[in-house]
């Protein structure tokens, strides 16, 4: 018996490692892969005064601090009852949607993507954003780094600064963008629905040429069988600011959908030794551990749990992508690898959500910005897509409006069973027989960062 | 000219310090012509046995963010400060704890407890922690523990140079960076920030007028974006606060939360209690604190809505502050 380790874990928010056990032939035996970091958000976050609470989680992640800041103060809207005015949720809206595509770019140019764009075999030294430059050229590069900023100047517009922003406040918003702030995130909305059909082509050539990619991607071992969540509209299309949690299996079955105040009939989480990553399960299945099964209760959130969870897309190029993919890779996938695409598509949608929001003047320029709040409820729980999935805040709050209670799920977490079974499958795929190579370990990695994870904000 | 050698590394953290090295954009390229990255995990793949490999001092200059919560924390920070010739911590975490460093207003078996055992989504019948286990197979699997408490980086290694914020803005490191490059070393143990308060670069109008009583955020039914937070009673970290993010916060209507540290030259000091200066700054603004006829229920009152002084004054410097901890009973 042997134990080969890849340590840290690279590319991607937080701390891991990935442990692979093997047998006296170099087979897999076992893998795990362990966060072993803790910061502990849910509990000292008690006794904090509650408007606090969008800030202080905020630093949950710095790579997706605005979905923690929105979880945040929609949980204290409902905690308050001060449900915001329009005005205010198009604000929010504009700055989550300037997130998302953030995000999700960052994930697609620098973090999972130069597996696929630089190809898998690529030296390790090269493999990141600085080889992309390299091969792609400086004014490929300028675009990638001009798109990206474009998410993170709307957060600053409206936040103050782009990572850790100011701005939410019970039933409301602090501030609002200026006529001329929506012209510019017009024009920017224009370019960034440019810029996804370009990323989309990218894509669609690296994954068609690579024969790697080709065949690992309808791979058995680059799939799992799980159920899916996602919020969704009244439509059952992806709604990535507010809706009802629905939960698909994996034959694409709707099994329950219920609004996100109900979550702790439905989700619960469990304790492993060897991780401080909790791991989430659907309760009426049930947690058997790290097992691929239907009598499993593991599920996957992102844009992949988010696709198989959900019905076409709210906007027409995305719509039409969506067919494509739909037509490729059909619906439920149940492929990893196909994370890429659907996120990317997911980055078409909302660019064309963000160009609809800018061409809605008069919700977005005029009204109320603020609810008035009189007195604590108690009890408020706030939900959210946030580009790696569903984000769940839940506050018990004292009539001083100090914090009593902190309960938090975040999207890694959601997909903690199902990233550590993929890197299972990858590792007895990619290194049976003693081989341990460096572009074959890499291999393993790039079945955990299809999900885009983000560790620290897992743990918490 | 050979290229200097930079390195990037997070400890107890949120990733927000990595992304706001993304965000210089451009100026990466700058970088970059000066420099080779051998170590940064949110982008490269660069392993820690790399690093154990290199040579002592091979690394010129290391960013340290995140603060030092568990053992693997503190052994990665001893290993980069053995390879490094300069240390710089990197971010308000790594500088004075940051925001994690509010934890240590528990123990770690506190900690452990509400996560793991008592939050309400929680199925753990066996009531187990993470810990080093064996599995079926047998296979040994070693966890790192949590330190008893959180420190920030120059406790447990020595730094060179501090840069704050949450994270770090970026005109403040771009002027680090273009230091570095320029091989006008400052003196050690600098902050590498302008040195006044937040408050010497917000745009809002102060009038010196008394404030009546402290209010929270959502108490206020307007807040005047033109006029001084603090003047319309929101406890506004400005004064307690080094300047170099060009109030970022107040511009966006809410109070300055107090990242980037107090403002002094040497983080070791006294003066680096966030919390006194606060404290003053309220003293010399507040009405009826200033009158010595004022009784003390007056002032109880006009403090009664500060209910959590400790959260909101050493929210990002907890472990630097003169508290430091909650003491064990």
């Amino acid at each position: 018996m042997s134990m080969i380790e890849i340590n840290p874990i690279t590319r991607l928010e937080g701390h891991g490692n990935i442990k692979i056990f093997k047998d006296d032939n170099g087979n897999v035996d076992s893998a795990y892969l362990q966060i072993p970091e803790l910061r502990g958000f849910e509990k000292f976050c008690m006794d904090r005064q509650c408007e606090l609470m969008p800030q202080l989680t905020s630093s949950i992640c710095g790579v997706c601090p605005i979905p923690h800041h929105l979880a945040s103060i929609k949980t204290l809207d409902n905690v308050f009852n001060a449900p915001p005015p329009e005005r205010a949720v198009a604000q929010r809206k504009l700055m989550h949607f300037g997130y998302f595509l953030e995000d999700h770019l960052l994930h697609f140019y620098f973090l999972g993507g130069p597996d696929l764009l630089l190809g898998p075999d690529c030296p390790p030294e090269k493999r990141n954003i600085i080889g992309i430059i390299e091969k792609y050229g400086k004014d490929v590069a300028t675009e990638i780094m001009e798109h990206r900023r474009m998410g993170q100047d709307i957060i600053k517009i409206l936040g103050g600064k782009a990572i850790h922003p100011a701005f939410g406040i019970p039933g409301g918003v602090s501030n609002a963008v200026t006529p001329k702030q929506l012209d510019d995130i017009e024009v920017m909305a224009r370019s960034l629905v440019k810029f996804s059909q370009f990323s989309l082509s990218l894509y669609k050539q690296k994954i068609h040429e690579d024969e790697f990619y080709s065949t690992a991607v309808v791979s058995d071992e680059y799939s799992l069988d799980c159920y899916n969540m996602g919020i969704v509209n009244d439509k059952n299309q992806p709604d990535y600011y507010d809706g009802d949690i629905r939960i698909t299996d994996a034959e694409g079955n709707e099994v329950i959908k219920f609004h996100p105040s109900e979550y702790l009939d439905h989700i619960g989480e469990a304790v492993e030794k060897f991780s401080y990553m909790k791991f989430p399960f659907y309760k009426k299945i049930g947690w058997k551990g790290l097992v691929e099964s239907k009598d499993n209760g593991v599920y996957r959130v992102g844009p992949l749990g988010r696709y198989n969870a959900t019905t076409g897309y709210s906007t027409p190029l995305a719509d039409k992508e969506g067919k494509e993919l739909e037509k490729t890779f059909g619906r439920p996938c149940n492929m990893t690898l196909a994370y890429h695409w659907i996120r990317l598509t997911e980055v078409l949608n909302v660019s064309e959500q963000l160009l609809e929001l800018a061409l809605d003047r008069d919700l977005v320029l005029e009204g109320d910005l603020r609810t008035p709040v009189n007195k604590v409820v108690g009890r408020g729980v706030g939900c959210i897509e946030a580009a790696r999935g569903t984000l769940i805040h839940d506050y018990e709050v004292d009539q001083n409006g100090l914090m009593k209670d902190v309960n938090l799920i975040v999207p890694t977490t959601h997909n903690a069973a199902a990233i550590s079974l993929s890197i299972t499958k990858a590792a007895q795929k990619e290194i049976d027989q003693g081989v341990t190579d460096k572009d074959h370990m890499n291999r393993v990695e790039l079945a955990l960062r299809a999900y885009d994870p983000c560790f620290g904000c897992a743990t918490h | 000219m050979s290229k200097g050698k930079i390195a990037f590394y997070w400890a107890g953290s949120c990733g927000g310090c990595e992304v706001s090295i993304v965000d210089l954009d451009e100026m990466l390229f700058e970088v970059l012509e000066h420099f080779d990255i051998v170590f940064w995990p949110c982008a490269m793949d660069i392993k820690y046995s790399n690093v154990e490999d290199m040579d002592d001092e091979e690394i010129d200059v290391c960013f340290f963010n995140g603060c030092i919560r568990n053992e693997e924390n503190q052994a990665i920070a001893e290993l980069l400060r053995k390879k490094s010739k300069i240390m710089i911590a990197f971010g308000s975490c790594s500088h004075l704890g940051g925001i994690p460093g509010l934890g240590n207003l528990s123990t770690k078996e506190e900690i452990l407890e509400q996560v793991y055992k008592k939050s309400k989504s929680i199925y753990n019948e066996e009531g187990i922690y993470p810990s080093n286990s064996v599995d079926d197979h047998g296979n040994e699997i070693e966890i790192p523990s949590l330190r008893e408490h959180v420190d920030a980086l120059d406790d447990v290694v020595e730094v060179d140079y501090y840069i704050p914020g949450c994270p770090p803005p970026a005109d403040v490191i771009k002027t680090a960076l273009l230091t570095l490059i320029s091989g006008n070393i400052p003196p050690r143990s600098e902050v590498l920030a302008p040195n006044r308060t937040v408050c010497h670069e917000c745009k809002k109008e102060k009038r010196d007028i008394a404030v009546k009583e402290i209010k929270r955020v959502y108490q206020l039914d307007d807040i005047d974006p033109n006029r001084c937070l603090l003047e319309q009673g929101l406890l506004c970290m400005g004064p307690a606060t080094r300047e170099g993010c060009g109030a970022a916060c107040p511009s966006a209507n809410m109070p300055c939360t107090g990242c980037m540290g107090p403002p002094s030259a040497d983080p070791q000091s006294e003066n680096c209690e966030q919390g006194a200066r606060m404290i003053s700054a309220i003293a010399s603004i507040t009405d009826v604190v200033d009158e010595k006829n004022s009784e003390e229920e007056e002032i109880k009152a006009a403090l009664d809505e500060l209910r959590d002084p400790v959260g909101i004054m050493y929210m990002y410097s907890m472990p630097k502050s003169i508290l430091k901890r909650r003491r064990r009973e």
